[in-house]
């Protein structure tokens, strides 16, 4: 690392902080969605970068749409295509579950392969509609801007947005498993489906729109990964194994424990990347967490209850 | 109220109940004795729609349930308290009640729940999965009540608790019944339990019942045979 200064270095780190923020929504939205899905239903799910991608689609219909027909509309779409992504992804989440998944609850390997071949069928899906090409996303040119933090630091204002919502999000699932009582009703069958059922909770049906949910949340990783990436029918298999690891790595039960593990993630990534090679960050990143979780199977966060 | 006839059950190839027949009347209180592997967590199982069931008919309250999910049983008047418990370990004492709420669209736990079992109302903010076992007896009784139910069904209920409780367990059962006028089936290892709440006792054995008697004309030491190894 020659030739820098220790506050150029420290400018270097925050700027690479600030760029990673996109890159650890994007994480925290997808392990979001995967953890949730994983943890109440045992199902993980392989399409879940197919479901991000459906949501990168939305926003890039959403702001053509906009640009189009409703221009004066132009600064703001990115709101609607957040809902609209989540919306779709949602509504397919749903329809994968009743078509597909509901009948594979027993048997977790056919789950496996039966996602996977679902992820297949979506790209070929999108190759189909919307071309093998990347597509982009144009952002106003409000959102493009940077602060000013200091001489040597700026901060990407959908940076900050992207970041927000996030926030909004992760809190809003916060409030929806721990506080509502639909929540109460998907820690029951998390905890004890069986017995769940055995006290008069419709277990399909929390199911399904569990599933959905988790979906509808990588549909807005999706709406924020159109910010730093250009959408393709394959780019979901990129975020998809970083979302794996940083789900095994916060621990799959804890909220908390998925958050401080996508930050970690994206931040030793982002930083990594400036000095390094993509990939070879991507080696030190993985090679650390193998480490860690050698020392420590059970991820970085666990509940302290008898079981 | 629950009527059963020859209900057959299976685990795959093998049949663990070979067509039983009873019935449980309103208000009633059936104890089914039985030895280990007999069949009593396959019944109260079966009952609940947890296993299911091969041949034969359950109607409760004069309808069909044979082939209901369990949750639409529970909003028919069936509640289950099962061997083991199954209490929700990573939600609280309150929350484990609420969870028997929502099938009645009920939101706050009523308060002669808590009446009946003050001690979970002391630790309604604990894991529920930190209680000890008497206390988890309790707390999957209370969970159960939630639910509003017509007919209670505990299997096993004095499986691991001392026996002083188990006197106290029998008196709060009878309590329920009286309070609530819902009826009751219980499976049971411990004679001397059965006895002191049953209206009617059944023995059953070998997935078959064997014998069947009122309170007042029982023969206990007959009974008592059929439960000694
Ligand atoms: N999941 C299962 N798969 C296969 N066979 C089972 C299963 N559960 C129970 N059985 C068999 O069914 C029979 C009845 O078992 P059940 O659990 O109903 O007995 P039980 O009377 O409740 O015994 P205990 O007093 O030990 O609880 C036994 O022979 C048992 O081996
Ligand atoms: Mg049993």
């Amino acid at each position: 690392m020659g030739g820098y200064s220790l506050t150029d270095l420290v400018s270097i780190m925050a700027m690479q902080g600030f760029a990673g923020l996109i890159l650890f929504s994007v994480f925290v939205l997808m392990a979001l969605g995967l953890a949730i899905i994983f943890g109440q239903m045992g199902v993980i799910n392989m399409a879940h970068g197919e479901f991000l991608i459906l949501g990168a689609y939305m926003t890039y219909i959403c702001s053509h749409v906009v640009q189009t027909y409703a221009p004066a509309l132009f600064p703001v779409y990115f709101f609607a295509a957040v809902l609209l992504a989540f919306g779709a992804s949602f509504l397919l989440g749903i329809v994968v579950e009743w078509l597909l998944i509901r009948h594979l609850y027993k048997r977790p390997l056919d789950t496996l392969l039966a996602t996977w071949g679902l992820s297949l069928i979506l790209q070929q899906i999108y190759r189909s509609i919307f071309g093998a090409r990347e597509v982009g996303v144009e952002l106003p040119p409000w959102m493009m801007g940077a602060l000013q933090a200091t001489d040597t630091i700026q901060i990407p204002i959908n940076g900050l947005i992207v970041m927000g919502l996030t926030v909004i999000i992760t809190i809003g699932v916060y409030l929806l498993i721990y506080r509502s009582r639909w929540g109460k009703q998907i820690r029951a069958v998390t905890g004890n489906r069986v017995m769940a059922g055995a006290v008069g909770i419709d277990t399909d049906r929390i199911d399904r729109y569990t599933f959905g949910i988790g979906c509808g949340i990588a549909g807005v990783a999706g709406a924020a990964f159109t910010m730093i990436g250009s959408t393709s029918p394959t780019a979901g298999q990129l975020y998809i194994v970083d979302t794996f690891l940083v789900v095994v790595f916060g621990g799959a039960a804890s909220l908390l424990g998925t958050i401080a593990s996508a930050f970690t993630i994206s931040q030793a990534r982002s930083t990594l990347e400036f000095f390094l090679s993509g990939s070879m960050a991507q080696v030190l990143v993985l090679l650390t967490v193998v480490g860690i979780l050698m020392l420590r199977p059970q991820g970085l966060f666990t509940l302290k209850v008898r079981r | 109220m629950l009527s059963v006839t020859d209900l057959r059950v299976a685990y795959g190839q093998s049949e663990a109940l070979h067509g039983l027949t009873f019935e449980v009347g309103q208000a009633e209180i059936v104890a089914v004795v039985g030895r280990n592997g007999m069949g009593k967590s396959t019944l109260m199982k079966s009952l609940m729609g947890l296993v299911p069931t091969r041949g034969g008919h359950v109607t409760f309250d004069g309808a069909d349930i044979t082939a209901l999910p369990s949750h639409t049983r529970v909003a028919r008047g069936l509640a289950y308290v099962p061997q083991g418990r199954m209490i929700f370990s990573t939600m609280t004492v309150q929350e484990n009640i609420e969870t028997g709420l929502f099938v009645r669209q009920r939101k706050a736990v009523p308060a002669d729940i808590y009446t009946l079992f003050p001690v979970l109302q002391e630790m309604r903010g604990r894991y529920g999965g930190n209680l000890s076992g008497g206390q988890q007896q309790q707390l999957a009784i209370a969970r159960a009540l939630a639910t509003e139910p017509k007919l209670l069904i505990l299997d096993e209920p004095t499986e691991g608790i001392q026996p002083n409780i188990i006197q106290e367990m029998a008196r709060t059962l009878r309590r329920i019944r009286d309070e609530r006028n819902l009826s009751i089936l219980c499976s049971e290892q411990v004679l001397s339990f059965a006895l002191d709440i049953a209206d009617r006792v059944l023995v059953i054995e070998g997935g078959r019942i064997v014998h069947q008697d009122r309170r007042a004309d029982i023969d206990a030491e007959l009974v008592a045979r059929y439960l000694a190894v």
